[in-house]
């Protein structure tokens, strides 16, 4: 195989990191809904827990495109 | 016509000639010196001059500058505790210069400092040294007992490794995080920018269409501008979780 292509294909598989990210933050965001319509009061309490774990979350994802920006460019 | 998204993020010498070496290295005064340079010199102003005046109802500079203030307060109180306060001068200076150069790379035609891993690297180089600094001259040798958490002693034959690695992987995370999400977020703008000019200049109806990647470019701008904010934010919260590690140890406050 070709190098070119084949670097292709590597940083689109390295790419697949965002489908762990996606859960990740449905999974943040979708705790947090079902855990602040039980308790409404707490839930102001907890938005900066929550702008954390999304942020953590996101970032776990974008590793995976950093690891494709450097097969593609690096 | 294709544009290189990544083109944004090359760094160009303002000067032609090397401004001094460091062991062989030229150095030299390049679009991320300048734009390092005037976040810096904005955000010192404007903090400097915002709370001059001192006046008991604030004005609206005047409120912004202690809003931040009391905003970084308020996050390390809670992160480290009352003893966490005298690292405030660290955190604040690292949240705003973030938290201003995010901004400024939001600016079109201007460059993300924060979107080279170099000055994210020595961001949080100097985060961990600190915390490595600040752990051993509080608590001695002890600091290390950072790494022996409360474990019965075959688990820890395992777990001290994995602790002593995740502590040193640290300055990689935290410098990956800021990079990763400035570096996807423009590259994203400027995927979106190309879509636009490639539709536009296509003819006929499909130049009509390049509407829909412009608005687009629009609602994503929204969301870079909440994580331009947000990575700021993250960047000073682990800091303190970070310096409350070395404070602390394991017991909690």
């Amino acid at each position: 195989m070709e190098v070119a292509a084949a670097k292709m294909i590597g940083a689109g598989i390295a790419c697949i990191a965002l489908v762990g990210a996606g859960i990740g933050i449905g999974n943040v965001f979708g705790s947090y809904l079902s855990g602040a319509l039980r308790n409404p009061g707490a839930a102001a309490s907890q938005t900066t827990n929550l702008l954390l774990g999304f942020a953590l979350c996101e970032a776990t994802g974008l590793f995976g495109l950093v690891v494709a920006l450097i097969i593609l460019y690096g | 016509m294709a544009m290189n998204p990544m083109e944004q993020f090359t760094i160009k010498p303002l000067i032609e000639a090397p401004l001094f070496e460091i062991g062989g290295h030229p150095i030299y005064f390049t679009n991320q010196s300048l734009l390092m340079i005037i976040v810096a010199v904005a955000a010192g102003l404007f903090l400097t001059f915002a709370v001059k005046p001192g006046r008991l109802v604030p004005s609206r500079s005047q409120s912004v500058a202690e809003l931040s203030y009391e905003f970084v307060g308020n996050m390390i109180h809670s992160a480290t505790g009352e003893d966490g306060l005298k690292f405030f001068p660290f955190v604040f200076t690292l949240f705003i210069f973030v938290l201003c150069s995010n901004f400024f790379g939001m600016v079109p035609g201007s460059f993300t400092v924060t979107s080279q891993i170099a000055v994210t690297l020595a961001l949080s180089c100097l985060v961990v040294g600190m915390v490595v600094v600040v752990g051993f001259a509080k608590h001695g040798l002890g600091f290390l007992k950072l790494f022996v958490p409360h474990a019965p002693w075959y688990l820890l034959i395992l777990l001290i490794p994995i602790e002593v690695i995740s502590f040193l992987t640290r300055p990689i995370s935290l410098s990956v995080r800021l990079f990763a999400n400035m570096l996807a977020g423009h590259t994203l703008l400027a995927v979106f920018a190309g879509f636009v000019v490639s539709l536009g200049f296509a003819g006929g109806i499909l130049s009509g269409l390049a509407i829909a990647p412009m608005l687009l470019i629009v609602a994503i701008m929204l969301l870079e501008l909440l994580v331009a904010f947000l990575q700021a934010y993250v960047f000073a919260i682990l800091t303190c979780i970070y310096l409350n590690e070395a404070l602390h140890l394991h017991d909690h406050h």
